[in-house]
């Protein structure tokens, strides 16, 4: 059984680990005169290689690794994917746009490839302690890099709020992991799924499962758990929040996944409806809210929260629908989310000279090729075919459909038409004819250099390939789903795990 | 040929896509972009004319057909096809094309590229929606179709173009989510997205009235409000006034009727069957209004939008009487209606150019000092109002007789009387402009009458209303095996007389 060493289940982490350790030794032992901006390219190639990593892994069998601590499957690799291409995306998007002369560069990119480890083995993990701590460092590395523009007051702030209601959803977590093990005497995932329906104290079980659904809904921005999400996204600089709206997300959706249809396919009609209110509210606050901001930023984050409104419509599929258009969702979100945010740093550079809708009028003059991918991507959140913001949405909302979830399908569509409000209003702004009488702008012409160039062709390639040939993906969301609703292996021989006494009422 | 005949949807669906990207690349120096999207359009108009020399009016069903899986899950089929009802639609979208381009020609001055590379695209979403027989795809370049022209009204519109755009993508937009949802049940119930298979999955009656009602309910709200029909014409009137010249020539009206015919009435006859009383009193009553709000409208881009409401529920009382012969007319109607109204728009975008105002009163005795253009405007506008011998006439008498004979009398002298009111704000508004004493802006101006491009261009169309006018044989008999195409036929009287029994094949 044991064929694979362990090793090789968490050899993507092992490299990103490798790279941040090498990036803060490095960053530490040069003199302070020399430029930290190769430092970005060495974390970028790590990631890369993380990447090959992962989809080296595809040909591992499917198993777990370290104790029945992490798994290497299909759906592990989705994510790992996913996740190493935003984190890849990002660093080359920071690489020309942080500022040369910024203190602490080598800091920045170890922070994000050490987010990248948290961020991977969350989506790895089958044992909820282990989603604790891979949730934390992922949580700590996003908490430093929200408040990177310490010279600003709202960087702090974002920071400080991020970090204080972060902590109290993982603490939510963590609470809710305890009641799990009270109620069946393990937090091995496989396990918790046996012993669940078994369960005698089922009171102790739900509460457990609702604690763990708000700290994990706090993480994917969804209402009413969404407060911090415009404040955080308006503070911290636009190449994070390129990185903090998709990957911590995308990973926070798989433990979702792995959660309800993991360990609680059982409980489906305690979850179910719960997420099915979850989801309504998401969307129609987040896009109600969105329409009413003048911040791009601000807009784009509230936006953030309608589409993971979107997202939660998927889990209301049936099983592996459900799943797959979950994951494909996660995946076109944040191509063109990425994307988008990009644009925005490019268009703003690292300072925001830009931070108003108002002041992206005329852009498509100014700047054609930013003006139009901004365009492309705001189109691709509109949902218009061809792009991938449309082939995520219909495959989440004919998950519903599937799962007779008519109504939430119907709901989500005609929030998806107010959205298009907000997206277009931003869209038209950049296409209308630049205000004569107004003063030259003083903001400095953006440009595009071959890192955010190779950062935004990465991301249209990935929002069309997506929108245009979705089959491949698709198939991986779908044998990741696969992998997921298979019935959980028979504990390994061999594997010994330190049982506690078992708490509660034999 | 044959290998032709397999591919040329898709060649005209891919040559104004390429056409964009060529434009995007070229630099913009001399004029560079507008010759490449001329080529372009001239090369699909030509590509287009290859479809009714070898469209056989023997065989019935779809001609010239692609069926390839696409995506896998769900089945999206790039499944492309016409049948009498969409080939005269292709060819005219074809033809509206290098006119657009032409309108453009001075009219856009700044950012040409942009222009031209939206223009094409929006070339390829329409010929898409004419072509698409699987409902995915159809409404895929449905939606596509919104995307350039809400940015086009935004970036050249005349006086707040932003707010326009955003009336009229959010109108066409927010009713395309039901569409989406009754698409996505018909699929969650049949397994296809297939436009035949559907079609005679649910005559069979394989699914369930009730459900049914509102998933046909949906078709026509996203459709209504495309076309637009009377409540639902909100966004028209901003549209006509704030879009460029080429874009609101090539949209008014065709792909809104178009999907009713092909998917609604034929997707869900019985529904649309019950639904067209009511349709045919809104029709009515939105070609009244459509008339009177013209007649009182002082800025003639505004005017031109009315009378198109006028005009275009008409057509809807042609599809929704259930006749073969005022279907027929409605579809003649809409050929006519996208020829003359092309040329109108240019005639006045023409004007606009020159002149730089869209007030009414601000002309005056142009006549004189424009004589070709004031010639070719009186003819279109007589072209317009249905003057016999020109193509208006054979459309509206064939909706109007068919309505009278088959459907209801008082509905077609209701309508009839919205033709008068027509001829009286056309002909107003060609007094108006042309003849009276000469104003101030008209004599301040040196005249400069039109160019031989224009002519060029202006020349052919108003032929083509003569030709269309007098031979409408050329086109009836295509149209009509469209409409009587199988098994929509059984859902139609054979001639004036109207039907009371239920049809076969729906659900009882």
């Amino acid at each position: 059984m044991n064929s694979v060493p362990d090793i090789f289940r968490i050899l993507p982490e092992v490299i990103l680990t490798l790279t941040g350790v090498a990036v803060m030794l490095i960053d530490a032992s040069l003199p302070s005169g020399i430029p930290r901006r190769p430092l970005g390219w060495v974390s970028a190639i790590g990631t890369t290689l993380a990447l090959w990593a992962s989809l080296w892994q595809l040909s591992l069998p499917q198993g777990t690794g370290f104790y029945s601590t992490v798994e290497t499957s299909a759906f592990t690799i989705f994510f790992h994917v996913l996740i190493c291409g935003i984190v890849l995306v990002t660093l080359l998007l920071s690489l020309d746009t942080l500022p040369e002369d910024s203190h602490h560069q080598g800091e920045y990119y170890a922070l994000i490839v050490f987010g990248a480890v948290g961020m991977c083995l969350l989506t790895g993990a089958v044992e909820l302690l282990v989603v604790f701590i891979a949730l934390e460092i992922s949580s700590i590395a996003t908490y430093v890099l929200a408040g990177f523009r310490k010279e600003t007051a709202r960087g702090p702030e974002a920071a400080i709020k991020y970090f204080l209601l972060g902590s109290f959803a993982t603490a939510f977590l963590l609470y809710g992991v305890a009641l799990i093990f009270g109620a069946t005497g393990t937090t091995q995932i496989y396990e918790i799924a046996h012993a669940a329906p078994l369960a005698l104290n089922r009171s102790l079980m739900l509460a457990g499962m609702a604690l763990m659904l708000v700290g994990i809904l706090f993480k994917v921005s969804a209402a009413p758990f969404h407060v911090w999400t415009p404040d955080v996204y308006e503070g911290s600089p636009s190449p994070v929040v390129a990185l903090m709206s998709t990957a911590p997300k995308a990973a926070a959706f798989a433990v979702l996944l792995r959660v309800v249809y993991e360990i609680f396919p059982t409980l489906r009609s305690v979850w179910s409806p719960l997420l099915w209110i979850v989801a309504v509210l998401s969307m129609t606050v987040g896009n109600l809210a969105a329409l009413r901001q003048q911040n791009v930023k601000r807009m784009l984050g509230y936006s953030s929260i309608a589409h993971a409104g979107y997202l939660l419509a998927a889990f209301a599929g049936l099983g592996t629908s459900g799943i797959a258009a979950a994951s494909f969702y996660t995946a076109a979100y944040a191509a063109m989310n990425v994307g988008i945010f990009a644009v925005i740093t490019v268009i703003g550079g690292y300072d925001e000279a830009m931070p108003m809708i108002d002041d992206y009028r005329g852009l498509l003059y100014r700047s054609p090729l930013l003006g139009g991918l901004l365009i492309f991507f705001l189109v691709s959140l509109v949902g218009i075919p061809f792009t991938g913001g449309f082939f995520g949405k219909f495959y989440s909302f004919s998950a519903a459909v599937g799962g007779s979830a008519i109504w939430l399908a119907i709901i989500g569509l005609l929030n998806s038409g107010l959205a298009a409000a907000y997206y277009l209003r931003l869209a038209l702004s950049t296409a209308q004819r630049p205000d004569e009488n107004a003063s030259p702008s003083t903001a400095p012409e953006p440009q595009v250099g071959v890192a955010v160039g190779a950062a935004l062709l990465l991301a249209v390639a990935a929002t069309l390939i997506l929108g245009i040939v979705p089959n491949d993906v698709l198939r991986a969301a779908e044998s990741g789903a696969h992998t997921l609703q298979a019935p959980p292996p028979q504990n390994e021989p061999g594997i010994v795990i330190e049982r506690l006494p078992k708490v509660g009422p034999e | 040929m044959n290998a032709l005949n397999d591919s040329i949807l898709t060649l005209i669906l891919l040559v104004p896509l390429a056409g964009a990207v060529l434009v995007a690349l070229v630099p913009d120096r001399a004029k560079l972009p507008n010759w490449l999207a001329l080529l372009t359009s001239l090369v699909t108009f030509g590509l287009t004319l290859h479809l009714p020399f070898h469209y056989d009016l023997a065989r019935n069903g779809f001609q010239f057909v692609v069926n390839k899986p696409w995506i896998e899950s769900p089945a999206i089929f790039y499944h492309v096809g016409i049948d009498g009802l969409s080939l005269w639609l292709v060819v005219l979208a074809g033809l509206l094309a290098p006119i657009g381009v032409l309108a453009s020609w001075n009219a856009i001055q700044s950012r040409r590229k942009v222009f031209f590379v939206l223009f094409l695209l929006q070339q390829t979403a329409m010929f898409g929606v004419f072509v698409s027989l699987d409902l995915m795809v159809y409404y895929g370049f449905w939606e596509l179709s919104l995307v350039p022209m809400a940015i086009l009204i935004a970036m050249y519109g005349r006086k707040d173009g932003p707010r326009a755009a955003l009336k009229f993508f959010l109108f066409t937009f927010i009713p395309s989510a039901p569409l989406l949802v009754a698409i996505l049940w018909l699929y969650a119930r049949t397994g296809s997205f297939d436009f035949t298979t559907l079609q005679t999955l649910i005559a069979y009656g394989q699914f369930p009235a009730g459900a049914l009602f509102w998933a046909a309910l949906a078709f026509l709200f996203a459709f209504a409000v495309k076309v637009p029909v009377f409540p639902l014409h909100g966004w028209l009137s901003d549209t006509y006034s704030e879009a460029p010249v080429a874009l609101a020539m090539v949209v008014a009206g065709k792909l809104g009727l178009y999907s009713m015919l092909r998917f609604h009435i034929g997707l869900f006859p019985v529904q649309a069957r019950a639904a067209s009383p009511y349709l045919i009193a809104l029709a009515v009553i939105g070609i009244l209004y459509g008339a009177c709000l013209a007649l009182v409208q002082r800025d003639f881009w505004k005017l031109i939008a009315f009378a198109a409401l006028s005009h275009l529920s008409l057509i809807v009382l042609g599809i929704y009487g259930f006749t073969v012969i005022g279907s027929t007319g409605a579809v003649y109607q809409i050929l006519s209606h996208g020829v003359v109204d092309g040329a109108l728009f240019f005639l006045l975008g023409v004007l606009y150019d020159r002149y730089a105002t869209s007030q009414i009163n601000a002309y005056g005795g142009l006549a004189a000092r424009l004589p070709s253009t004031a010639t070719l405007f009186v003819l279109t506008t007589l072209a317009m109002i249905g003057l016999p011998i020109l193509s208006g006439f054979v459309g509206e008498f064939l909706i109007l007789s068919s309505t009278f004979g088959g459907v209801s009398r008082g509905w077609a002298i209701a309508a009839s009387m919205g033709l008068i009111l027509g001829a009286a704000y056309m002909l107003w508004l060609v007094q108006r402009v042309f003849y009276g004493p000469q104003s101030e802006l008209v004599s301040s101006r040196p005249p400069d009458d039109l160019h031989v491009a224009e002519l060029a261009m202006l020349w052919p169309l108003a032929v083509l209303t003569l030709v269309m006018g007098v031979a409408p044989s050329i086109w009836l008999p295509t149209i009509e095996q469209g409409v009587r195409r199988p098994p929509l036929i059984t859902q139609y009287s054979p001639g004036f007389v109207t039907i009371t029994s239920i049809p076969q094949g729906g659900q009882r």
